[in-house]
């Protein structure tokens, strides 16, 4: 990796210092809705598959827990983006809409491309953050139609369902996926669970996002 | 912040897909259970049960699955009824059959198309019971313990009202209700109920275990519960 054949005058930063990635209420809002949407996607699971709805039975309680929790999920997300405290997730939202040349290239080459300098986050993070934040409302919008079902037609109630069944099917991959890349790269875990990630971690891997937190222009071999 | 805004228009492109989705739904599940029923019918792994598809959702409403074997099981026919009787698994398979492909539509939206069930006319067993002349109606119990639906009398005689002991030419599974169950042809699922083990015919109708939850006790397809799907 190019961080770890920095000569060591390239810079101010010492390859181990800590960077700050997510502050605190960003990892708060992330644990929070990780935690809902597991509650959310379990339960789910049960009141869908057949087999575990019979393993289980309860279906009241499971499904009021699975529409309380669900509809708490945009909640969580209102608290974090208020203007209060929201101020890094903002920023990192104006991040993760924005696509760089860089970005592009990265996703037409699914990351094998190594000239590639990204920001503080790869495409494939951006597309999916994207995803999942429409997603989750329009199973919030779909999972009330058919909570309370009564002012609308049928034909939209069956569409609802329908939507509601195959968004989560594509929200499972989603969430799955999320799940591998993150156990792939500890440090990027850490950088959700600490806050923090390390200044050879944020050089190699997030160049620019580097360079703009710490100031350090230093030669990177590329 | 400069860039294209790629991710806006992925949020608002999936938020337009949603909505499309709710309104033209109904009609894109039909097509699709067209088109792809025939490829699920032939799919050996089973993991096609999970896709959206024509498929039966499974509800229990206690805390586990009931379930008797042939052996264990007993129908008990009673209440307003001149001769009270019990019914063996192996008796009520003897009684004359009656063959029914009828759609399942269930209140939530859900429908399973041309399901084959068989089983005995209910208006059959009331008859061999005698029903007395002030009995109006007939309550049903589940051995889950706590399920319980109504019928009037006139609705019970109805000839698409069976006792099922098969569904789609097998014994019903414990899922699906089995060894016995309801079938109410004409009504929304709930009104057939599962794990079906006794009948009792009663002076008035009592709504059972949805409709103390607000659904209609006269549940007819497309005419009740503010829905108008087609008749089944």
């Amino acid at each position: 990796m190019a961080a770890t054949t920095t000569p060591p005058d390239a810079g101010a930063v010492p390859p181990e210092a800590i960077i700050e990635r997510f502050d605190r209420v960003e990892r708060i809002a992330h644990w929070l809705n990780a935690s809902l949407f597991g509650v959310v996607m379990l339960t789910g699971s049960i009141l869908y598959i057949g087999q575990l709805s019979v393993l289980f039975g309860n279906r009241e309680i499971v499904r009021t827990l699975h529409v309380y929790c669900g509809l708490a999920i945009p909640v969580a997300f209102l608290i974090a983006y208020s203007p209060r405290w929201g101020r890094a997730l903002r920023r990192d939202f104006a991040r993760i809409n924005r696509w760089s040349q860089d970005d592009k290239r990265w996703f037409r080459t699914l990351g094998r491309d190594r000239n590639v300098r990204l920001g503080k986050f790869n495409a494939g993070q951006k597309l999916n953050a994207a995803f999942v934040v429409a997603a989750a409302l329009v199973m919030v919008g779909t999972g009330s139609i058919m909570k309370w079902f009564e002012p609308f037609p049928v034909d939209v109630r069956t569409g609802a369902t329908f939507v509601h069944d195959w968004f989560a099917f594509f929200i499972w991959i989603s969430v799955l996926g999320h799940i591998w890349f993150a156990f792939a790269d500890s440090e990027a875990l850490r950088g959700m669970w600490r806050g923090t990630v390390t200044a050879r971690w944020a050089k190699a891997h997030r160049p620019r996002w580097y360079e703009e937190t710490t100031g350090d222009h230093g030669d990177l071999t590329e | 912040m400069d860039g294209t805004p790629v991710g806006r228009r992925v949020f608002f492109g999936i938020l337009g897909v949603g909505a499309v989705g709710v309104l033209w739904g109904a009609k894109a599940q039909d097509w699709l259970e067209k088109a792809v029923a025939p490829l699920v019918a032939k799919d050996g792994t089973g993991l096609s049960a999970f896709l959206p598809i024509g498929r039966f959702r499974i509800y229990t409403v206690t805390g586990d699955l009931p379930s008797k074997s042939h052996s264990e099981y007993s129908l008990k026919v009673g209440g307003l009824v001149d001769s009270p009787f019990t019914l063996t698994y192996e008796a009520l398979r003897a009684l004359p059959p009656t063959k029914m492909t009828k759609d399942f539509q269930c209140v939530t939206g859900w429908r399973v198309h041309e399901v084959k069930w068989q089983g005995v006319l209910l208006g059959d067993l009331l008859d061999r019971a005698g029903v007395k002349a002030r009995a109006k109606a007939i309550r049903f119990k589940s051995f889950d313990g706590t399920y319980t639906e109504s019928l009037t009398l006139s609705q019970a005689r109805r000839k698409d009202v069976i006792v099922a002991y098969q569904m789609e030419g097998g014994d019903i599974s414990a899922e699906h209700g089995g060894p016995v169950r309801l079938y109410v042809a004409p009504m929304y699922g709930y009104k057939s109920i599962k794990w079906l083990d006794t009948i009792e015919l009663t002076d008035q109708v009592e709504p059972g275990y949805w409709e103390h939850y607000g659904y209609d006790v006269d549940g007819w397809v497309g005419r009740s519960n503010g829905r108008d799907d087609n008749a089944t």
